[in-house]
């Protein structure tokens, strides 16, 4: 066909390029995940600094506080050399942030263990809650949402609107509450509170499951009118036009063509969502009398243990900065256009 | 081998298409033509049975003997894009962004079970070979192409099943001369290789005369008048015909006024983009977006700028606003240099009206605030009465009225929009005044309007206009001299009328092959 291939060679924007941006390439996927694992090093190191120097200027140190007022000076000295607090600002915060990326956290002034031990502990019971609660959160919000949006201004629609908006509104230790009432107290399929530790898994997984819903209400339901207005938009786009003239109905111009771009805002609230469940449990955490991460961090507070403190902001820091990055990873995944930047 | 007869269309009891009746025969090319809001779309939108909520239509339209309107959604569900396929004016927005080509033109053939996933990728591959993007393979994602590229593909997945009727709904509108040229010639090339039939739409009649064997002229949802094109271009029975063949070859009465001394003068200006970045700190080679351009405007000239899309001529109009700074060469306007530093006093003697004034405007402004906006360059701007009396003689200049200035943007037409962006020009009593695209995206009658308007302006505030346009008809009608851009170069200067008469240059050449009709009309 010599009239064609001459002519279209000329409306090529950057024929250097083409070749490179040529489906999906692994390489231009590492050269994206790098660049952003770069910045969010970056964006690591400084949160370190800030929380460093946020905890050093709260006035009162840790060994004051551990020996009451009536300690003599020389003994809290010897205390603050005990615990690592001499030494200039710049030496006190290398010795903290090398011995994190050593694992090692330092020493919990009021349990007098390492920090290490203590985070790992309730890592195990908040992370495999955030999780669950999240993939609840996913698995109703994702259908439902979208449900909603194929339905526009359908009863279905206005009746999904309405229940997500209950389920903001309705605050989550409530919630909570309502379910050891029915399903704990009155059904007795559930224990009321506590956690028997993963050697039971089963058992374990079942103490999770009243806290996880209680969780995933507000999320799921904030997630479901995400869902539901992304698909909405890109409902209007042309290519949903272009895929209408091709012959596909409307649920599978919704399933093919608005589902996959309707996923970028979704994935955003995901992300922050898993931020948020991983620390934010707290209220939760008691209610069920859960051992998490949330209830430890609210205890160093309390007792002004500000290893603790330090430490598990650190590494929920960490975490959101992870999480982060995998959703960055979900994006170029998703979308194509991302994977050149 | 269509048959539509009296097909009438109202939404929500609004009158949309009264009475349209046509025939298209295999082979065909049948130009539908008619500006905006006259029901072209809404044709073709009827035919595929893609009708917006609330849109009820009666009438028949017959494709082989099965009339569409009277079809079931599952059965006109087979038909759309086997018998019955249609591409749109946006090529830019057409494709989805997250599938790759190859895929998106496969799809027409899987929904509708004409092959399995191996074949249809082949028959995928050789269609995207036949609208002549067979190098760039199937892997690509749309955002890697340009439009004319894009469009291209759209046509790929169009015809993949070959279908009897094509519906172009603008598809060139968006294009460039060029770029339009080669895609038209592509959908004549299929029409004769596939026996097909093409509904080809569109509100410019050059597009038409140069491509389709019979029109119809569409007004306020009537047609008007039907017949072989050069029937109709020649004797347009119709007042209405003859008023859209007027407007569209339109040129204002002007002199040519220009004044010996320069208003603005570019010497040797050069503009760099910064090159693809290449890891963390390499950046590939700048792109010269503007690459040595050298020219004089006058006191009372208008000169052309024309160009295919990308050779820099925005970029080119950015630097003369002093918007973005230049890498090479000086620009001056009234003696003083023009840089982003350029001071307010300056500023509001050079000012611009782009192409849609819909996006140049806050939707929740009134229309005093917007043309008011401009002053707060000057030192000592009007406030209160002497404001509102300001503005209400600026759009009187634009033959608006003064109680206009209460209402906001969406309340006005395309043309009112562009005379109000005119109007927020004039505001400062300008010296210059840049039209980037400034009526491209109007009807022929409106476009006829506002250079008339633009004209009388000229006339009796002595502006310069800097007239950027792809659009060659209105160049020549409305330019006294005229400046061909290419890749970043200017590669033809001169007269208007001689650069058009007697093009040196293989670059003007081109463009004024491929603009349509330009001979014709």
């Amino acid at each position: 066909m010599p009239p064609f291939g001459r002519s279209s060679r000329k409306d090529t924007p950057f024929p250097a390029f083409r070749t490179r941006e040529t489906g999906f390439n692994l390489g231009a996927m590492l050269r994206y995940a790098l660049h952003r694992l770069f910045s969010l090093t970056l964006s690591l190191m400084g949160a370190s600094v800030v929380i460093f120097l946020v905890i050093e200027v709260i006035p009162g140190d840790s060994a004051t506080f551990m020996l009451g007022l009536n300690a003599t000076p020389e003994t809290v000295a010897a205390l603050r050399e005990d615990l690592g607090l001499g030494g200039s600002l710049w030496e006190r915060y290398w010795a903290w942030a090398s011995g994190m990326v050593r694992g090692d956290f330092g020493t919990s002034y009021t349990y007098r263990v390492p920090v290490s031990d203590l985070v790992l502990d309730r890592l195990w019971v908040s992370l495999p809650l955030a999780l669950y609660a999240l993939s609840l959160s996913a698995l109703i919000a994702f259908p439902v949402g979208l449900v909603a949006a194929a339905g526009r201004g359908t009863a279905a629609d206005y009746g999904i609107m309405g229940a997500t908006q209950l389920g903001i509104a309705v605050p989550n230790f409530w919630f909570a509450m309502l379910l050891v009432l029915i399903f704990a107290v009155n059904l007795q399929w559930f224990s009321a509170g506590g956690f028997p530790g993963w050697e039971h898994p089963g058992a374990a997984m079942k103490a999770l499951t009243l806290p996880a819903i209680a969780l995933a209400l507000p999320q799921a339901s904030i997630l479901a009118r995400v869902m539901r207005s992304a698909v909405l938009e890109t409902l209007d786009q042309d290519y949903i036009r272009t895929a209408r003239a091709r012959g596909l109905s409307h649920r599978q111009a919704v399933l093919r063509h608005a589902l996959r771009n309707a996923l970028i805002p979704v994935l955003t609230i995901i992300g922050l969502q898993f931020s948020f469940l991983l620390a934010g449990a707290i209220i939760i955490e008691n209610v069920f009398f859960l051992p998490g991460l949330g209830r430890l961090i609210f205890q160093g507070i309390t007792q002004r243990d500000l290893v603790v403190v330090e430490s598990v902001t650190m590494l929920l820091v960490f975490a959101v900065i992870l999480v982060t990055f995998l959703v960055d990873l979900a994006y170029a995944a998703v979308d194509p256009r991302i994977r050149q930047t | 081998m269509i048959h539509v007869k009296n097909l009438s269309l109202s939404i929500h009891g609004t009158p949309i298409l009264d009475q349209v009746s046509l025939t298209i025969a295999e082979g065909q090319i049948f130009g539908l033509v008619g500006e905006s809001g006259s029901g072209k779309s809404m044709t073709a939108l009827a035919l595929m049975q893609l009708l917006p909520t609330g849109a009820v239509a009666t009438g028949h339209a017959r494709l082989d003997g099965t009339d569409l309107l009277a079809l079931p959604e599952a059965g006109m569900r087979a038909l759309r894009g086997a018998s019955l396929a249609m591409i749109f004016q946006e090529p830019m927005t057409a494709l989805n962004p997250v599938q790759p080509i190859g895929v998106q033109v496969a799809e027409t053939l899987l929904i509708h079970g004409a092959a399995d996933r191996g074949k249809a990728r082949k028959i995928a591959r050789d269609c995207l070979h036949r609208v002549g993007l067979g190098h760039i393979g199937t892997e690509v994602y749309p955002h890697a192409l340009s439009g004319g590229q894009r469009q291209r593909v759209c046509i790929a997945a169009a015809i993949a099943l070959r279908p009897r009727l094509l519906i172009a709904d603008e598809p060139t509108t968006a294009l460039d001369v060029t770029t339009q040229a080669q895609i038209l010639d592509l959908l004549k090339a299929l029409v004769t290789e596939q026996n097909m039939a093409l509904l080809l739409i569109t509100h410019d009649l050059a597009v038409v005369t140069d491509t389709a064997s019979r029109i119809a002229v569409m007004h306020q949802g009537r047609i008007v008048e039907q017949g072989k094109t050069t029937d109709i271009l020649r004797r347009h029975r119709h007042p209405y015909t003859r008023t859209l063949c007027k407007a569209s070859a339109h040129r204002p009465e002007r002199q040519n006024h220009a004044a010996p001394e320069p208003l603005l003068q570019l010497s040797k200006v050069v503009r760099l983009y910064p090159g693809r970045r290449q890891g963390f700190f390499r950046r590939g080679t700048p792109l010269r977006a503007v690459d040595g351009v050298s020219f004089d405007l006058h006191y009372g000239e208008s000169l052309g700028l024309v160009g295919e899309s990308g050779c820099g001529k925005s970029t080119l109009a950015r630097a003369i606003l002093g918007l973005e700074p230049i890498q090479g060469g000086r620009i001056t306007a009234f003696g003083k240099p023009v840089s982003p530093q350029l001071p307010n006093a300056l500023r509001a003697r050079i000012q611009v009206v782009f192409q849609d004034p819909y996006g140049s405007f806050n939707p929740r402004w009134r229309v005093e605030h917007l043309v008011a906006e401009p002053l707060h360059l000057m030192a000592n701007p009007p406030v209160g009465r002497a404001r509102r009396d300001h503005v209400a003689e600026a759009l009187k200049a634009v033959h608006l009225t003064p109680k206009d200035m209460d209402k906001y943007p969406h309340e006005f037409s395309g043309g009112q929009r562009q005379r109000i962006a005119i109007a927020r020009a004039l505001m400062t009593h300008p010296d210059i005044i840049v039209l980037d695209e400034a009526v491209s995206a109007l009807d022929v009658s409106v476009r006829a309007r506002i250079l008339d308007l633009l004209a009388t302006l000229q006339t009796r505030m002595k502006l310069g206009y800097l007239f950027i346009s792809h659009d060659l008809t209105v160049v020549r009608a409305i330019t006294d001299r005229v400046l061909v851009m290419q890749a970043g170069r200017i590669v033809e200067h001169g007269a208007t009328r001689a650069v058009f008469s007697s093009p040196r240059h293989a670059c003007t050449r081109t463009l004024l092959q491929a603009a349509p009709g330009l001979r014709a009309m």
